[in-house]
């Protein structure tokens, strides 16, 4: 487990994934029967592999937190999935798709994945098409595209304003079909807890099953870790209330090295924080800035007077509005990438112009409505404005929206080769949950591709290439020797977790930790205040083991053990990302580091130094953990500083 | 094919098309009856047109084979009503909300229909009691032998002349119009033969149709109380 | 948005331990809810309090919180997912109750939906009819190419209306007949209006049906109501589809 092996396959890059497939190794239809894959987790990830796999003949077992594989957070995606299908005649390809992911960002993913991804994302397109997903289309009956952010292509496919949703029950009719039929079999409610290791080599993982209470090992010959991501680690943020980065935790306490844990996307238009009991964050497309502007008061007694409730924003005339991104950005003006849309709207609000609770910006569309008429308007986004009126009570037609960026996404996750096998042989990391595609930002529209490309396309051939050698390992007991050792581990740790029997809520804990991560490893980060994060972190988590209340009783259905057991790995997570963003002395992508800007307050990378994947090995809850390096060689890229002015 | 009956929209076929067929019988029935008030508005002799409406009724062939098949009608309706109400309350669950169900929108007469069949199957006991078993079973001395159609009008008449006969004619005409009026688009939905476009239309079809027949019945019973009083 | 008076208000929450148990109505009162909060906010509001009080907080089912995924569920004041058009629980807000209010807060109730623990329902029943048929028969790869069959606009635009079900289950909850007839129609409906769901549409209708009676949910009366109370309007025009493809199905037998 040295040194890092990535296993790119050789030969030219558009040749590499065609050379691996070529030469894999194959297991033919009656061994597969007797091979068996754990899928941990229903998304777009972890729905498509399960069913692929049971198509394929393998014996699955799929497991999730919810109560169905249809609810996993895949489904909350809205804008589109990116495809280099070239419909539209503009231009477009697997090199630019390729290139455009690679740039997006920023020059920190690992190529020979992003090319395989761009190459695929075809095959999705029609996967989806042939599974019954209702994209969009033409009078003419053909597929619509539509333009996002990062690309000067339309090669957006999308369904409404849902196209996860479509994707995600596309890929859940896929695997209902597999339930159905028997090859896969599926554990709702079911929450991994850890994975055994055995010899080196991950066999299985150990699960409680959430309702009863009742914790137990799973044998597999391969277990596919398809989990999501770990945005949650802020408490405040777009992804589902459950959504966890534990079972990535587990993986990494058990071996798997975490990369890049520090790259996490912050979306600009979310709707602002309204009050301390707020639960989530909601997110309002991307789209929006197509045709809305967006403005700060330009004079602080504005600012002040809207935050007082003295002035509406009706009330400010143009002139004293300052359009800071058509200002700071006249090229790409309010479309900006998302990392830097958000740092322009943190730097205004810091600067004391910001409005409501001083944490929001405006987003008008009182131009867009005299330039394309309301009609034209309510067309493009009536339903958006419908879904923000219904949460704040206040009409965007009539005044401007307010927003406020919000953690959206981690690119970060578990460090995975180009089998997307992770450091321990036989435990694979499909979608959000591995770091490998999007390199320190994500682009509009390729989150859903990723993890579609992930299941369908990549993990039926790779996993298939390690099962191969795995045919003369006869199925263990899940019963005995280290199934039971590590299912003993996990009940004592739920054990120790109900004994604290303190006094505060796991949710208070959770906001707490929240607030340090957002302070200090949100949108800017700091020296200073990264090791003030670090000790805070710490001093937290010895807070929690000693002061953590959670009622009932482990053999039940216990919300508050289910919140505890997440929040207790996010408080060891979140230190890690504090260290990651620390140690990372460069600004890229949604990392931001105030020391390293130009001279405008742009993000400056520093290639020379910081042009690695950073894989962090556990050593130790309060120890250091140690830092393995993959060094990014760019074939086809040259790596340039973005420029957006 | 066979099987399609175990199945739950295989007995809602049953329900809508047995609907839809007594839908058929109100009409031609109403036809009839409504000769009851048209006599002497045409200035025809009293009872002669209805008189002789139910002498073809009584005698046409086709008609005497339909009658068997409208009792099955009656008797498919009406049983697999209560099936389908049994299985729906088991489906329910024995708990009730304790907030009520508020949802608004939604026909009074949808979520009463068993109610209302209840109510239309005792007026049916009723009706059947008065004139099918005099007529046809045990005889009544008001009934003439030697006209056609026996002179089933003064039968008809007379009775109508007791006030609660004619109140119950009423509230069964007025029962039958809400059953109907739910009833009626709800058969066509169930055979599928409805769509977004046309399930206003026939909600609305249904509507008009329903107090037709419903008001129909309940305007010649009343009629005949108060405009036609025995002479 | 700004400062706007906290809401006082009793709340009347069902409470069951467990699937076998019987479950009673507790009385609860929470203060100084800001009106600009969810309902399941509220909700986390109350289980502070009682985690506080040391007392065993009110489980119930919630995971996107912005309307999509369908976990939430709640009966609040005689309606599935409370007193606002389209939206699910998580999405309502606070606002729409007034101060000094009751609320009365109930599980979803069906033979099919059985009480896992006092909110939580088992929906499992949906996942079974989506296996019995809900899907089209093609194995990863070797499909044709996404344009090679176009599909008309009106015919797309209405697959994805009846697509969007999020499978929450109101429907049934609403209906006064526990009827699943609105889910399944939504997904035969999405189905059979796309040329490469017709291959096996008969096959998919009778088996969903099938499966649905096999479960115990109550044969639709056309009541509309499930129509009402869905989250996403999916419109019981669905249902005419789904009778007419099951009963032409069926002919075929």
């Amino acid at each position: 487990m040295a040194t890092l092996n990535s296993k790119i396959p050789q030969g030219p890059l558009a040749q590499k994934w065609q050379y691996y497939k070529d030469h894999q190794k194959l297991v033919n239809p009656a061994n597969k029967r007797k091979l068996d894959i754990i899928v941990v987790g229903s998304g777009l990830a972890g729905g498509a592999a399960a069913a692929t796999f049971g198509e394929l003949g393998f014996n699955v077992k799929c497991f999730a937190y919810q109560d169905s594989p249809r609810r996993a957070h895949s489904i909350a995606a809205q804008g589109g999935i990116n495809a280099a299908k070239n419909y539209p005649n503009d231009g477009d390809s697997v090199f630019r798709l390729f290139y455009d992911t690679i740039k997006g960002g920023d020059y920190r993913a690992r190529e020979a994945n992003v090319y395989r991804l761009a190459e695929v994302s075809n095959n999705i397109i029609d996967q989806c098409v042939a599974q019954g997903v209702p994209f969009a289309r033409e009078y003419g009956g053909l597929l619509d595209n539509r333009s996002f952010g990062g690309a000067q292509v339309s090669r957006t496919f999308y369904a409404k304003g849902q196209t996860g949703q479509q994707l995600l029950l596309g890929a859940y009719s896929a695997l209902s079909r597999q339930i159905g039929k028997g090859t896969v079999k599926m554990y709702n409610r079911t929450e991994m807890m850890d994975i055994v290791v055995i010899d080196g080599k991950c066999r299985g993982i150990v699960t409680r099953d959430l309702v009863t209470g009742e914790v137990e090992a799973h044998f597999a010959h391969a277990v596919v870790l398809a989990t999501g991501g770990y945005g949650n680690v802020f408490f405040l943020s777009t992804n589902a209330m459950g959504s966890n980065g534990s079972a990535a935790w587990k993986a990494y306490k058990r071996g798997a090295y975490f990369a890049n844990p520090c790259y996490v996307q912050i979306h600009p238009t979310c709707i602002p924080v309204h009050g301390e009991f707020q639960s989530k964050l909601t997110l309002m497309s991307e789209s929006l800035r197509n045709d809305g502007r967006v403005w700060t008061p330009k004079l602080k007694e504005d600012a002040e007077a809207i935050r007082a409730g003295k002035l509406k924003p009706e009330d400010i005339p143009d002139e004293n509005r300052d359009f800071y991104l058509e200002r700071r950005y006249p090229a790409f003006g309010n479309l900006v990438p998302r990392d830097v849309a958000s740092r322009a709207a943190k730097e205004r609000c810091d600067a004391g112009y910001g409005v409501e609770s001083g944490e929001a910006v405006y987003l008008d569309f009182k131009y867009a409505i005299e330039r394309l008429g309301r009609d034209t308007v309510e067309a493009r986004y009536g339903n958006l404005f419908q879904m923000y009126e219904k949460i704040t009570d206040q009409d965007p037609y009539k005044t401007p929206m307010m927003i406020y960026p919000a953690i959206h996404y981690t690119m970060g996750g578990i460090w995975v080769d180009y089998e997307l096998q992770t450091t321990i042989p036989g435990l694979f990391a499909a979608g959000e949950a591995n770091f490998s595609d999007h390199g320190a930002n994500r682009l509009g529209a390729s989150a859903l591709m990723q993890g579609l490309a992930d299941g369908y396309f990549v993990l039926p051939y790779t996993v298939q290439n390690y099962l191969a050698d795995e045919l003369h390992t006869p199925r263990m007991n899940p019963k005995e020797g280290e199934f039971d050792k590590t299912v003993k581990e996990v009940k004592a740790h739920i054990e120790k977790l109900m004994n604290v029997k303190g006094k505060k809520s796991v949710d208070s804990f959770h906001k707490r930790l929240g607030k340090i991560m957002w302070d200090y490893v949100g949108m800017a980060r700091n020296k200073e205040g990264l090791e003030k994060a670090i000790t805070e972190i710490q001093a937290l988590r010895k807070e929690f083991w000693s002061d953590v209340r959670i009622p009932g009783s482990p053999n039940e259905l216990n919300v508050e053990l289910e919140k505890a057991n997440r929040v207790a790995d996010f408080l060891e997570l979140g230190e890690l990302m504090a260290r990651d963003a620390l140690h990372r002395e460069e600004s890229c992508g949604g990392h931001f580091r105030e020391e390293h800007q130009t001279p405008e307050g742009e993000a400056a990378r520093v290639d020379d130094k910081f042009a690695y994947v950073g894989a962090w090995e556990f050593t130790g809850v309060d120890s250091e953990p140690i830092l393995h390096k993959e060094e990014l060689i760019f074939e086809e890229c040259k790596l340039v500083q973005r420029n957006y002015k | 094919m066979a099987n399609i009956f175990s199945y739950s929209i295989g007995r809602k076929l049953l329900m809508s098309l047995s609907g839809l067929f007594l839908v058929m019988f109100l009409l031609v029935h109403l036809l009839v009856n409504s000769f009851l008030i048209l006599d002497p508005l045409l200035g025809t002799a009293e009872g002669e047109m209805y008189n002789a409406g139910v002498h073809f009724m009584t005698t046409n062939p086709f008609i005497r084979i339909m009658e068997p098949i409208l009792a099955g009608g009656f008797i498919v309706h009406i049983v697999y009503s209560i099936i389908l109400t049994i299985q729906n309350m088991r489906a329910r669950g024995s708990k009730t909300y304790a907030s009520g169900n508020k949802t608004p929108d939604v026909e009074w007469s949808s979520k009463n229909m068993f109610v209302l069949g209840i109510a239309l199957l005792s007026f049916l006991a009723i009706h059947i009691a008065q004139f099918w078993v005099k007529m046809k079973i045990t005889g009544d001395p008001r009934l003439d032998y030697t006209v056609e159609g026996h002179n089933a009008y003064v039968l008809v008449h007379e009775t109508f002349q007791i006030t609660w006969v004619m109140i119950c004619y009423v509230i069964g005409g007025i029962a039958l119009a809400f059953h109907l009026s739910h009833g009626f688009w709800s058969a066509f939905h169930t055979v599928g033969l409805s769509n977004s476009i046309w399930i206003p239309r026939l909600q609305k079809i249904s509507v008009v149709i329903a107090w037709i027949i419903g008001l129909g019945f309940s305007t010649i019973a009343l009629v005949q109380y108060l405009v036609y009083p025995l002479s | 948005m700004s400062e706007k008076k906290g809401l006082n208000l009793t709340l009347k929450v069902w409470r069951q331990k467990g699937p076998k148990e019987a479950g009673r109505f507790e009385t609860y009162s929470v203060s100084n809810i800001s009106p600009d909060s969810s309902f399941l906010e509220m909700m986390d509001v109350l289980n502070e309090q009682l985690i506080v009080e040391g007392k065993d907080p009110v489980a119930f089912d919630h995971d996107c919180r912005e309307g999509i995924c369908g976990m939430c569920s709640l009966y609040i004041n005689g309606h599935a997912h409370g007193p606002d058009e389209d939206v699910t629980t998580c999405q309502l807000h606070m606002r729409k109750f007034k101060d000094g209010e009751t609320v009365t807060i109930e599980p979803w109730r069906s033979a099919g939906f059985p009480v896992i623990k006092d909110l939580i329902v088992d929906r499992s029943a949906f996942d079974k009819i989506m296996a019995a048929g809900g899907f089209i028969s093609v194995n990863t790869g070797g499909v044709p190419d996404g344009n090679a069959i176009p599909i008309p606009k009106k015919d797309a635009d209405e697959a994805m209306d009846a697509a969007s079900c999020i499978g929450c289950g109101a429907c049934v909850a609403t209906c006064k007949n526990g009827s699943a007839m609105l889910f399944v129609a939504a997904k035969v409906s999405q189905l059979a209006l796309l040329p490469q769901g017709r291959v096996e549409a008969a096959r998919r209708a009778k088996s969903m049906v099938a499966k649905m009676d096999e479960l115990g949910f109550g044969n639709c009366t056309n009541t509309g109501a499930c129509e009402v109370e869905c989250p996403k309007g999916i419109s019981i025009a669905n249902i005419a589809r789904l009778n007419r493809e099951f009963l032409l199905a069926k002919l075929q037998d």
